[in-house]
C-alpha cells in the first residue's frame, strides 16, 4: 500500500510542500476569477448551453469530493455515483412530497452521506485500503437496487419529477441562467470550503497518509480516523452534488447513478490531475461538457474518453494539471530559475 | 426437496463460472499486483467476438470460438500486460487498477457501439434437456458446464502443483524477487499467468452467455460476483476462489429461488460485508503483512 500512495506524484508533493503559499493563492485566484466569469459566460448560450455548464458544475463537485477521497488520502471509492444518487433522491423526495426547503435538503443530503461513509469505510478499512474498492462497489449496485425496486418511495424506473428549484432570498431560480448562477456560488463555497480544508492541519495530515501510511502513523497520526474521515467528507460532496442534480434535471431514475458513473467520476479525477484542487473542474469538463459540444462523435465518446484516459494514465499517472506541471517544472529547470524542489 | 437439489445444481452451475473467472482474477493479483476491475467485461467480451465472427465473417460457430478466443487471448492476456500493466505498474497500483476501469468502460462501450445494445442469443455446445437422478429433474446444461469447469480448474490445479512451469509459475506469485534469484523467467511467467486468465475468461464466457444471453452489459454483475467470491474466499487463494464461487453461486441462486428475485443481488452484497466484517482474510485465505 505504501508504494501505492507515494508513487503516483513525486513532484507534486514536493511542489506542495514548497511552493504552498504561492501555488495555493493561484488556486484561490482561478476560483475566483472562474466564478466571475462562469457567473457572465451563459449570458445568450440558451437553455440548453447554460444547462451544460451548470452539469459540468454539479458533476465537478462530485468530482472534487471524490479527488479528496482518492487524490489526497488515495482511497479507491466506487461509490461517488451512489452517494450523488443518495443526495438526489433525497433532495427530490423530501421537496416533492414533504414540501422541505431546498436548504434542508441539500444539508440532509451531505449529511446522510458523511455517515453513510462513516458506515461504509469503519469496516472496510479496518482491513485494507483496497477492501473499500469492493466495498463501495457492492454498496453501489445496493444503492442502484434500492432506487429501482423500491417504487412507493422512488417511483422505481418511472423516477420522479417536478422537482423545484431553490429560491434565494425570496429570488426563484427556475430560469435556467438564474439557477446556473445559483450552482456557480455553490461550487464556489464548497470549492473553497475543501481548498480551506486541504491546507489546514487536517489537510496536512491527510496528504501525509497519502504519501507514507505507516510513517505517517509512527508521527501520530491515527490514521484509521482521518482516512475515515477523508472518505466521509468526499461522499458528503458526492451527496451536495446530487442534491443540486435533483432540481437541475427536475427529473431522477435511477439510469445515471448505475455503477458505471461511479467509474466515470473516478477517471474524472485523475484524468484532471488527482490530488490537484482544480483537477476536478478539468476531469469533469473532459467528461460532461466536451462530449455535449462535440456532438459529431456521437456515441463513441464514452470509448474515446476511455481511450484517452488510459493513455494519459500510461504516460503520466497525474493527469493533465500533473503533466503541466512536469512541464513547467521541466522548464524552469533548463532556464535556470533554482527550484530546487525536484527529487 | 427435489426443487431445493436443482436450485442448488443451478447455483453450483453459475458458481463454477464465477469461480472460472475469480481464479483468474487471483492469479492476476498474485503475480502482478494488478485488480482488473475488467474482468467482468473481460467475461462478457468473448461471447461477443465469437458471435461478431459469426455475423460479420459468416463463420460456422466452432471456427468463430476459436478465433474468438485466440483473438481474445492475444489482445486482452498479451497484449493487457504489454500495454497496459508493464507501463503503468512502475507508477503504483492506484493508477492500474483506474486503468482497468477505463478498460472496462472501453469494452462495454465498444461491445455496445460496435455490435449491438441487446441481448443476443448465444448458442450452447451442451445439450438441452434434463436428466432423472434419484427423483430429481436435473438440467443436462448445469450438469455439462459444472463438469467442464471442474475439469479446467483440475487441469489448472494438475498444472500449477505437477508441471515445473506450474511450479515456476507459483513460485513468481508468492515471491518475485526468491524467483528470480532462482532463476526463474519471472517476467514470461507472469506473462502466462495473464494468458491464462484471458484463457479462463473465454471459458466462462462461452459458458455463461448460453444462460444468461450475451450483452455488453453483462460484465457489471459477472464481474461483481467475481469480486466477492475472491474475496469470500481469500484473496491469494486459488482454491479459496473456486469455493468463493461455489458459495456465492448457490447464495444467489437460493436467494432468487426463496428470498426475492428483485434483490437477488443483494445477498452476496451482504455476505461480503459479512465476510469483511469477520475474517477479512477470507474463509482460506492467509494474513498478509503490511510493510512499511
Amino acid at each position: 500500500m505504501s508504494e501505492t500512495a507515494a508513487s503516483p506524484v513525486p513532484a507534486k508533493a514536493s511542489g506542495l510542500a514548497g511552493g504552498l503559499l504561492g501555488r495555493l493563492d493561484g488556486v484561490l485566484l482561478t476560483l475566483v476569477a472562474g466564478a466571475v466569469i462562469l457567473w457572465f459566460l451563459p449570458v445568450g448560450m440558451g437553455r440548453y448551453g447554460t444547462y451544460v455548464l451548470t452539469l459540468w458544475l454539479v458533476t465537478a463537485i462530485a468530482v472534487m469530493g471524490l479527488n479528496l477521497t482518492l487524490g489526497i488520502a488515495g482511497l479507491k471509492s466506487l461509490a461517488q455515483g451512489a452517494f450523488m444518487g443518495i443526495g438526489a433522491y433525497i433532495t427530490a423526495i423530501l421537496g416533492t412530497k414533504l414540501g422541505i426547503d431546498w436548504y434542508t435538503c441539500f444539508a440532509l443530503s451531505g449529511l446522510a452521506c458523511f455517515a453513510l461513509g462513516l458506515v461504509l469505510g469503519f469496516p472496510a478499512l479496518r482491513v485494507k485500503a483496497h477492501y473499500l474498492a469492493f466495498v463501495t462497489l457492492a454498496f453501489s449496485t445496493l444503492v442502484w437496487l434500492v432506487l429501482r425496486n423500491e417504487q412507493w418511495l422512488t417511483g422505481g424506473t418511472f423516477g420522479i419529477s417536478n422537482i423545484a428549484r431553490p429560491t434565494l432570498f425570496g429570488l426563484r431560480t427556475d430560469g435556467a441562467l438564474a439557477f446556473h448562477r445559483f450552482v456557480v456560488v455553490v461550487t464556489l463555497i464548497l470549492a473553497l470550503a475543501l481548498w480551506w480544508l486541504v491546507r489546514s492541519p487536517w489537510g496536512r495530515a491527510f496528504l501525509a497518509l497519502r504519501e507514507n501510511p505507516i510513517r505517517a502513523a509512527s508521527l501520530g497520526i491515527d490514521i484509521r480516523a482521518y482516512t475515515l474521515l477523508a472518505f466521509a467528507i468526499g461522499s458528503a460532496y458526492g451527496g451536495f452534488a446530487g442534491a443540486l442534480y435533483a432540481p437541475l434535471v427536475e427529473f431522477i431514475d435511477p439510469t445515471p447513478f448505475a455503477l458505471s458513473a461511479s467509474f466515470m467520476l473516478l477517471l474524472m479525477v485523475v484524468a484532471g490531475g488527482s490530488g490537484y484542487q482544480l483537477g476536478p473542474f478539468l476531469g469533469a469538463l473532459l467528461a460532461v461538457a466536451l462530449p455535449e459540444w462535440l456532438r459529431f462523435t456521437g456515441g463513441l465518446y464514452l470509448i474515446v474518453f476511455g481511450i484517452v484516459v488510459l493513455l494519459l494514465l500510461i504516460v503520466c499517472p497525474t493527469g493533465i494539471l500533473g503533466l503541466l506541471d512536469r512541464g513547467w517544472t521541466a522548464l524552469k529547470a533548463r532556464f535556470g530559475a533554482s527550484d530546487g524542489s525536484r527529487p | 426437496m427435489a426443487e431445493l437439489v436443482a436450485y442448488i445444481v443451478a447455483g453450483l452451475a453459475t458458481g463454477a463460472i464465477y469461480a472460472l473467472a475469480a481464479i483468474g482474477f487471483t492469479l492476476v493479483w498474485q503475480t502482478s499486483q494488478t485488480i482488473n476491475f475488467a474482468q467482468g467485461e473481460y467475461v462478457m467480451l468473448p461471447a461477443i467476438l465469437i458471435l461478431a465472427a459469426v455475423a460479420f465473417l459468416g463463420l460456422p460457430v466452432w471456427a468463430a470460438a476459436i478465433l474468438g478466443a485466440a483473438l481474445f487471448v492475444v489482445v486482452f492476456g498479451l497484449g493487457f500486460k504489454l500495454a497496459v500493466v508493464d507501463p503503468m505498474i512502475r507508477h503504483g497500483v492506484l493508477p492500474l487498477a483506474i486503468a482497468t476501469m477505463a478498460l472496462a468502460i472501453i469494452m462495454k462501450e465498444s461491445a455496445k457501439d460496435f455490435f449491438s445494445s441487446e441481448a443476443q442469443t448465444f448458442p450452447s455446445p451442451f445439450p438441452a434437456g434434463a436428466v432423472d437422478v434419484l427423483g430429481v429433474s436435473l438440467s443436462l446444461q448445469h450438469i455439462a458446464i459444472i463438469a467442464v469447469a471442474f475439469v479446467a480448474i483440475g487441469a489448472l490445479q494438475w498444472f500449477v502443483t505437477a508441471t515445473r512451469t506450474g511450479r515456476q509459475m507459483q513460485a513468481t506469485a508468492q515471491n518475485p524477487g526468491v524467483a528470480l534469484i532462482l532463476g526463474i523467467p519471472v517476467a514470461r511467467m507472469v506473462m502466462l499467468t495473464f494468458a491464462i486468465n484471458a484463457g479462463l475468461a473465454v471459458l466462462a464466457s462461452v459458458l455463461i452467455s448460453p444462460i444468461y444471453l450475451a450483452k455488453f452489459s453483462n460484465g457489471d454483475v459477472i464481474g461483481l460476483f467475481a469480486f466477492i467470491a475472491a474475496i469470500v474466499g481469500g484473496f491469494n487463494q486459488v482454491r479459496g476462489a473456486l469455493a468463493g464461487g461455489l458459495i456465492v453461486g448457490v447464495v444467489d441462486s437460493l436467494a432468487a429461488a426463496y428470498i426475492s428475485s428483485s434483490y437477488r443481488l443483494a445477498v452476496p452484497l451482504v455476505l461480503l460485508v459479512v465476510i469483511i466484517l469477520v475474517k477479512p482474510e477470507g474463509l482460506f485465505g492467509r494474513r498478509e503483512e503490511r510493510r512499511v
